[in-house]
């Protein structure tokens, strides 16, 4: 496809992002607009702005990636992303959060927490938790949109980088809430049809369907590299060895980091705070759960198939044809797909990225202004001036994290947040929903301690983490604190979540106070 | 079955296939509607 028609198709693209960022724009003149975009948005809207913000270019490209040297074991994140990050946060999370943010006039994640608590600690500390670890997410969500515009369009990384956050700084910072999910509503919607067209076309591509497919790749396992079997990679259709480092890789670390962690996304919590009764929410459990499918379990079930197309096409797998887990699914793409797809595809993944990207910048912006800045602050203040210059500080503040990163690390650095947001803030977020009698003190001191945990185990337990950042090897002189198996593989929300969990209902059950002085009365 | 030996993987895709169902289910009953 030449430049010239790959330029007409992104500046479409770019004329409507700027119709709808304008569109919500023009009706964002309240707090409530800017925050919780009016807190009427249509069900569809609603569940495909969610869907579209929880599935990044991080799930298409990085967990695509990691699909192709994994293998299918990955369809369990799907499934998790389905049952919990849809039925269970939408059914049991959602119209509960949708009510009590009503009856509050909670306009944020960390502002539904403190008043759920009648605690202003507790939503300055949520606030500057989510400023403090969301950068790294948004930074390889953003690195991984710029590398793909890199790749097809052939320009300088720098240039691509640089394009790409000034286009989302636009209309996040100019429509609020509301332009984010006007914009994510497209964008998951361009997402869920080149998906569908992925799937038909990777079968029509290596001459097979499902099922022989399957049976291809079962007789593969013999391909896998030595130093990948003697960890417990059993082949591309199986599950790693039981208790191998690449099954505690496989399941603690992608499959429960990422699919316990989304029930305390901010960015997708305060998604159920927009819709104005629970009619919205039951019918997004349907929109919702096709989206996830025709996303991840497409892409989780391309990436392991695309290790046929490489041995029919050079003779080896993936992970030995293209080095880089972040770059199989652009190489497999440009090399299967047609030279159309190429470009619509590269829509998808800029959606994929910007309406995840959208959300962040939001989040975070909101976090800094609104809950840190505007709650410590004593005088009265424009609180949308101040949540629009956060958002512009997150945004430069990801930017320059992105120089920072290595390669390989989108679906990492994603699964670290989620582990961090797990650990610090769903026992507290699930309490003020179901527990009344939890205490702000309890809540805030489980936060703190599954942050804490969290980074612990991040600096000097998880292998990966604290053998690049070194700090370990520096006080104690070993690359991690304990080597004996399966420490150096267990993700930290394994070990942080349960301590936060512990911290809440012990300080709960030996408190004396009443829900009634601690809490702000929801009934 | 669909070419899969595996339990766990098998597993997994039928209860990616029994959540869809049920999330259409749901959405259905639920659609217009303690």
């Amino acid at each position: 496809m030449n430049t010239f028609v790959l330029g007409l198709i992104v500046l479409a693209y770019l004329i409507s992002l700027t119709y709808l960022g304008f569109k919500g724009y023009k009706k964002s003149s309240t707090d409530k607009d800017y925050l919780l975009a009016g807190g009427e948005i249509h069900p569809f809207v609603m569940a495909v702005s969610y869907g579209a913000t929880f599935i990044s270019s991080s799930a298409i490209i990085g967990f695509g990636g990691v699909a192709a040297n994994f293998g299918m074991g990955l369809i369990w994140l799907t499934f998790l992303n389905m049952f919990v990050g849809v039925v269970v946060a939408f059914l049991f999370f959602g119209r509960k959060t949708r009510r009590i943010g009503h009856k509050l006039n909670a306009h944020t994640f960390p502002e539904f927490l403190g008043k759920s608590y009648n605690s202003k600690a507790i939503q300055v500390f949520a606030g500057a938790v989510i400023f403090i670890a969301m950068p790294l997410y948004a930074a390889v969500v953003l690195k991984g949109g710029a590398v793909f515009i890199e790749k097809i369009f052939e320009i300088d990384y720098n240039i691509a980088l640089f394009l790409f956050a000034l286009v989302i700084a636009a209309y996040v910072i100019a429509g609020g809430l509301r332009g984010v999910m006007y914009t994510d509503a497209l964008q998951g919607t361009i997402m869920f049809a080149s998906m569908i067209f992925l799937l038909i076309w990777t079968y029509k591509t290596i001459g097979m369907g499902f099922g022989e497919a399957n049976i291809h790749l079962s007789e593969m396992a013999s391909e896998v590299p030595d130093k990948l079997r003697a960890i417990g990679h059993m082949g591309w259709t199986s599950m790693p060895k039981a208790g191998s480092p690449w099954w505690y890789t496989l399941v603690t670390s992608l499959i429960l980091g990422v699919g316990i962690g989304v029930l305390a996304q901010p960015q997708l919590v305060v998604r159920f705070m927009t819709v104005k009764s629970t009619k919205e929410l039951n019918r997004a459990v349907l929109i919702g759960c096709v989206f996830i499918l025709a996303t991840t379990g497409i892409i989780f079930t391309v990436g392991a198939v695309s290790n046929i197309f490489f041995m029919q096409t050079e003779g080896q797998i993936a992970i030995n044809a293209v080095k880089d887990l972040d770059k199989i699914i652009p190489e497999y793409i440009k090399a299967a797909m047609p030279g159309w797809f190429a470009a619509i595809f590269m829509l998808t993944i800029l959606s994929a990225s910007m309406s995840t990207l959208s959300s962040q910048f939001h989040a975070m912006g909101t976090s800094i202004g609104r809950d840190v800045v505007s709650t410590l602050s004593k005088k009265q203040r424009n609180n949308t001036r101040i949540t629009r210059g956060g958002v512009a500080f997150a945004i430069i503040i990801s930017y320059i994290i992105c120089y920072t990163l290595s390669i390989s690390v989108i679906a990492r650095g994603t699964a670290i947040f989620f582990g961090i947001c797990a650990a610090t803030f769903l026992p507290a977020y699930f309490c003020s929903l179901y527990w009344k009698r939890t205490t702000a003190k309890a809540a805030l001191w489980s936060m703190i301690s599954g942050f804490s945990a969290s980074l612990f185990a991040l600096l000097f337990m998880h292998a990966k983490e604290s053998q690049a950042l070194g700090i370990s090897q520096f006080i104690f002189g070993k690359p991690v604190l304990f080597d004996k198996m399966p420490w150096p593989v267990l993700d930290p929300m394994i070990i942080s979540l349960p301590i936060s969990i512990l911290v809440i209902v012990v300080l709960t059950l030996i408190s004396n106070d009443s829900a009634a002085k601690n809490k702000t009365v929801l009934a | 079955m669909f070419g899969i030996s595996d339990p766990g993987i098998y597993m997994a895709y039928l209860l990616v296939f029994l959540c869809v169902i049920f999330a259409v289910v749901y959405g259905i009953i639920n659609w217009n509607k303690e």
